[in-house]
């Protein structure tokens, strides 16, 4: 009987707990609206959501491409897809009526953009997270993603410091796949890789879990209410790099010395509050969100730290620097270039597509020298 | 150690950068734009990293 009594308590122990968790999300998002504006508001709660279902349902970027890779499992890439398919039927007639309501994440292919690309992928890779994974990965306690963050914040700053720089190396005209044919053209790509990744798969792994399909259709579905809601396709890399900009101008650093950062609309956010700046609040509500699922789950925060040599802790902060620095060059990272890029219709995606992975599988073959593989 | 020190962390950071921004720059809910862009009339801000500086 005691023990059963006690069996109960430590059931019920976790209610109070995860009410508290609702409750405190709840408040800041109904704070952040009263204060700055209901749309905010709604953006940090769309966050939240991003961060509970990558970390809920366990949907990310640099570790199905690393299961690709090593393995020839497709099953997370194949839902990346999904999921941008979806975006797409939606986001591309959006933005294709070209009233400037909803604009997409175009941008033109250029040397910095392919080899920007390039090096994010491999810095993901010794990193283990990509730009939405770092968040996630910061918020649930792992800390590698905490590390890596600030020197991703940093090297987006930088990289924005210079962009102006590396365009002018060399940039193609801007290519847009727009309207009805556009949207055919982005779901038959699509659908192709699809068909390429199932053709090449390990036997045995060319099952899509229904965990993986939920988490398409939930990160769709909130990519497609960041849309309507800001009038911009899911981003990452630019709040990072706000934050670094912004704590550079309290420390006394002269902004006006950068194109970017001297530019009208930079000038303007940087005198104002990150709880009105989009990408700043969908971050925010990423760490967030993943911190309230492993704060949810039961022993979800005990999980021993990882005992890693120094050179792995230092790979993971260059990393990090060069992963902020490359998807700025890049214009953007998985989320603004890859899952957004392509699906609001702009060639740029795709072409960071096939230069990520590359330099993701250059980045696997670091790991084991940088001392991030073996037991933890 | 545990997780809970490092997610205990990155909270902590969180918390940091709200007061910095806080103590930095003003909110007026009254400026606010509409609830949703989609509809509004409204141009997009363009705060995004696809997006050149104009």
């Amino acid at each position: 009987m005691a023990q059963s009594t006690l069996d109960g308590a430590a059931r019920a122990a976790p209610h109070p707990r995860r009410a508290a968790l609702i409750g405190a999300a709840s408040l800041v998002v109904l704070a952040v609206a009263a204060t700055a504006g209901a749309r905010y508001g709604l953006l940090l709660a769309i966050g939240l959501g991003f961060g509970v279902a990558l970390e809920g349902l366990r949907f990310g970027f640099a570790g199905p491409w690393r299961a690709l890779l090593l393995r020839r499992e497709p099953a997370g890439v194949l839902a990346q897809l999904l999921a941008i398919a979806l975006v797409a039927v939606v986001a591309i007639p959006l933005v294709s009526q070209g009233d400037g309501e909803i604009i997409g994440a175009h941008a033109p292919v250029g040397w910095a953009m392919v080899g920007g690309a390039f090096v994010f992928g491999a810095a993901m890779q010794v990193v283990l997270g990509c730009g939405s994974g770092t968040l996630v990965n910061a918020g649930s306690g792992n800390p590698v993603g905490l590390l890596a963050l600030p020197f991703f914040a940093l090297g987006s700053f930088a990289g924005a410091w210079h962009l102006l720089w590396w365009t002018d190396l060399g940039t193609l005209p801007l290519v847009v796949l727009e309207g009805t044919q556009g949207l055919l053209v982005t779901l038959a790509l699509l659908g192709a890789v699809a068909a390429a990744l199932l053709w090449i798969a390990a036997p045995g792994a060319r099952r899509l879990p229904r965990r993986l399909v939920a988490a398409a259709l939930a990160v769709a579905a909130l990519a497609l209410a960041n849309l309507a809601v800001a009038g911009q396709p899911w981003g990452v890399v630019y709040g990072l790099g706000l934050w670094a900009a912004k704590g550079a101008a309290a420390l006394g650093v002269d902004l006006s010395a950068s194109a970017f950062w001297a530019a009208p609309g930079n000038v303007e956010r940087l005198g104002a509050s990150i709880f009105t700046d989009v990408t700043s609040l969908t971050n925010i509500g990423i760490i967030a969100g993943a911190f309230l699922v492993a704060a949810w789950r039961a022993g979800g925060l005990s999980a021993p730290l990882p005992r890693l040599p120094l050179r792995a802790w230092v790979a993971v902060a260059v990393a990090g620097l060069a992963m902020g620095y490359a998807s700025r060059l890049a214009f953007g990272c998985n989320v603004g270039a890859f899952f957004s890029g392509i699906s609001t219709g702009s060639l740029h995606g795709w072409v960071w597509f096939a230069a990520a992975l590359a330099g993701s599988a250059a980045g696997l073959r670091l790991r084991p020298a940088l001392g991030l593989e073996g037991p933890r | 150690m545990t997780r809970r020190l490092t997610a205990g962390l990155a909270v902590a950071a969180l918390l940091a950068l709200a007061a910095f921004d806080l103590a930095t720059a003003e909110l007026d809910p009254y400026g606010a734009p509409p609830l949703f862009a989609l509809g509004s009339g409204q141009g997009s801000g363009g705060a995004h990293c696809a997006a050149l500086p104009e």
